[in-house]
């Protein structure tokens, strides 16, 4: 079986994100970016598949711009086996991204395909979704645990009172959540193997899917700031304050 | 304007993110229904039906919409989705799960949790984590949106909508439930309670949080945690507050032994008052916290809660 797994260039989780001036975005100029966090988990958890014997193929897919083949390189540098780039702009909504990649399931016919649960930057959750819909395949969302068994693979899923427990059918679209695993770091070695591992690039207009943007992000702007509070020099100041002053207890 | 709103449930009670959800459609129009999909849901219709502003109530009831599966969900709220022009749902995970597979199956791209309306076609939502807010127009014939629920007051009670029963569709055969390991709690709710206490990497224990557990009995509080609390094993992953886990915003968060990364304050700093209990003063915590306290967690939570008297 091959797995499939996508995976989002965006800014590193460590930037203090900045909106532009002129309200059109975030600052993107120099600033660090990195494979999204949650994708990193889903290639680990395909390498897991593979090293366990349940996979052979693990093919990592990023749509966007070319500095995206490095995001497909720190995949590979990880033990993917193979890499995809759909050369797009930068700005492509969930439903172009998972048109894009229901054409590279077509092409490739994996038995998984392993989704973030949320991009960092968009915070849109909603790839993984879409293209288990677009497929007609079952969904696995914001999974913690899964076992494969045959045609069909059990899931634990992370819901809003504790965990749900499902059996889907496969081929699916799993999304992954935080717990499912803490993903490896690339070693040099296997960096410098990366270099040399198959790295295909398409454009989406070779696909045939028109990624033209559906919604128009009119004004990006900073939250409203909190103001600044005191500090308390003891627990009776503290309660002192929520009952008197803040009247909150 | 006619709006379908996607009640979250568990086929004995109404989520009261569903109540927030119907405030979020009241700015758009004045013509709501709510859909209870599910397996035995009568109550929940019920419910559904007293809500201020809701006119009608859409029951399908069958063994395959239980659980909120969303192979079978999806497909039936297609069906009727002719009849809309806003089909929304609360940012929980049932919403979360069904509609983008919804909306995908529409074309349409989905407007992922809102908290503002500007117009029928105009919303704004979060990004980066809350570090930007963007505002988002869609073309769309039929809008697909999910409500951050912390950022819209629940509906009244007072309406009485019509009950009305509609065809479940077929058993897509995709996906089937299994079992359910819930946190049972009798403390309220972690994204409406009025007062949340958090711990973090900071309490070194699970067994610790039994500290907060005491403070929140006696303020009516619920508790939450930061994702590395979770991580760590010391709670549930349900406790969890952030980005990536529940956003709250309650009169009163306390946290405690959490240090303040933008993911975390991403979920928590919409509350009205925030006080941090850290023993590193530099801490970025103290940053958003209308109240600081420097001090250790392990003298200042058992103090607090004999103060609380
Ligand atoms: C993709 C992604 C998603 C994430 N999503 C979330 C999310 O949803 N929610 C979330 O919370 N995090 C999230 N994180 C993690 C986040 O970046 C931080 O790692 C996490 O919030 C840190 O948790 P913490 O504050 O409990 O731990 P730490 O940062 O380790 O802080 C512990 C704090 O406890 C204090 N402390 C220690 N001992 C005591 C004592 N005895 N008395 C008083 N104070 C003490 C320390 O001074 C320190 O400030 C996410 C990260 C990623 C990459
Ligand atoms: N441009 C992209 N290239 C590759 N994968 C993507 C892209 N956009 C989204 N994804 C995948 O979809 C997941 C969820 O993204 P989102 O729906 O935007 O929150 C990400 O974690 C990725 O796995």
């Amino acid at each position: 079986m091959k797995v499939l797994v996508p995976v989002k260039r965006v800014i590193d989780y460590h930037v203090k994100v900045r909106v532009k001036a002129d309200n059109t975005g975030v600052e993107l100029a120099n600033v660090k970016m990195a494979m999204n966090p949650f994708d990193e988990i889903a290639v680990e958890e395909a390498l897991r598949l593979k090293e366990a014997g349940g996979a052979d193929e693990v093919v990592a897919v990023s749509i966007g711009p070319s500095q995206n083949q490095e995001t497909i390189r720190t995949a590979l540098a990880m033990g993917a086996d193979r890499g995809i780039h759909i050369e797009s702009p930068h700005e492509i909504e969930p439903l172009a991204v998972a048109k894009l990649l229901k054409e590279v399931v077509a092409r490739e016919e994996p038995g998984l395909v392993f989704v973030g649960k949320q991009a960092i930057d968009d915070d849109c959750n909603q790839t993984g979704q879409m293209l288990a819909a677009l497929l007609g395949w079952a969904q696995g969302t914001f999974v913690s645990g899964i076992e494969i068994k045959g045609d069909s693979a059990a899931v634990i899923r992370e819901v809003d009172g504790g965990l749900e427990h499902l059996e889907i059918r496969m081929p699916a679209v799993v999304t992954v959540d935080l717990r499912l695993n803490e993903p490896r770091y690339a070693s040099l070695p296997n960096i410098m193997k990366a270099k040399k591992k198959p790295l295909d690039s398409i454009s989406a207009a070779d696909l045939g899917v028109d990624i033209t943007p559906r919604l128009n992000i009119t004004r990006v702007e900073e939250p409203p700031a909190r103001e600044a509070g005191i500090k308390v020099s003891d627990v009776a100041e503290l309660v002192d304050k929520l009952k008197n002053e803040a009247k909150v207890i | 304007m006619s709006i379908l709103i996607l009640a979250d449930h568990d086929d004995g009670q109404l989520a009261p993110a569903t109540l927030n959800t119907v405030t979020a459609a009241t700015q758009i129009g004045d013509d709501i229904h709510i859909l209870v999909a599910g397996d035995a849901s009568g109550e929940v219709a019920k419910s559904a039906a007293a809500i201020a502003g809701v006119s009608k109530v859409l029951t399908a009831d069958d063994t395959t919409l239980a659980h909120g599966i969303a192979e079978n969900v999806a497909p039936l709220i297609l069906s009727m989705a002719s009849d809309y022009s806003h089909l929304m749902a609360p940012a929980t995970i049932t919403g979360k799960n069904i509609m983008p597979r919804v909306a995908a199956l529409l074309d349409v791209m989905q407007i992922s949790d809102i908290i503002k309306v500007e117009s029928p076609e105009s919303f704004q939502r979060p990004i980066y984590a809350g570090n930007a807010i963007a505002t988002v127009t869609s073309n769309e014939p039929v809008k697909v949106v999910t409500v951050r629920s912390t950022a819209f007051e629940p509906a009244a009670e007072g309406g009485s909508a019509v009950i009305e029963a509609a065809a479940a569709s077929a058993d897509a055969g995709l996906s089937s439930y299994v079992k359910s390991e819930l946190s049972s709690s009798e403390r309220p709710e972690l994204t409406s309670a009025p007062i949340v206490i958090s711990g973090g990497r900071g309490m070194q224990d699970g067994s610790n949080f039994a500290m907060l557990e005491k403070v929140a009995d006696k303020l009516g509080a619920a508790v939450g945690a930061s994702r590395a609390a979770v991580d760590a094993g010391f709670v549930p992953n349900d406790y969890q507050v952030g980005q990536t886990g529940k956003v709250v915003a309650p009169d009163l968060y306390v946290a405690v032994g959490i240090s303040g990364a933008i993911q975390h304050l991403a979920g928590m700093k919409d509350s009205k008052v925030i006080v941090a209990i850290n023993k590193d003063e530099e801490a970025p915590i103290f940053q958003v916290a209308d109240f600081g306290l420097v001090a250790d967690l392990f003298d200042a939570v058992p103090e607090l809660e004999t103060k609380l008297d």
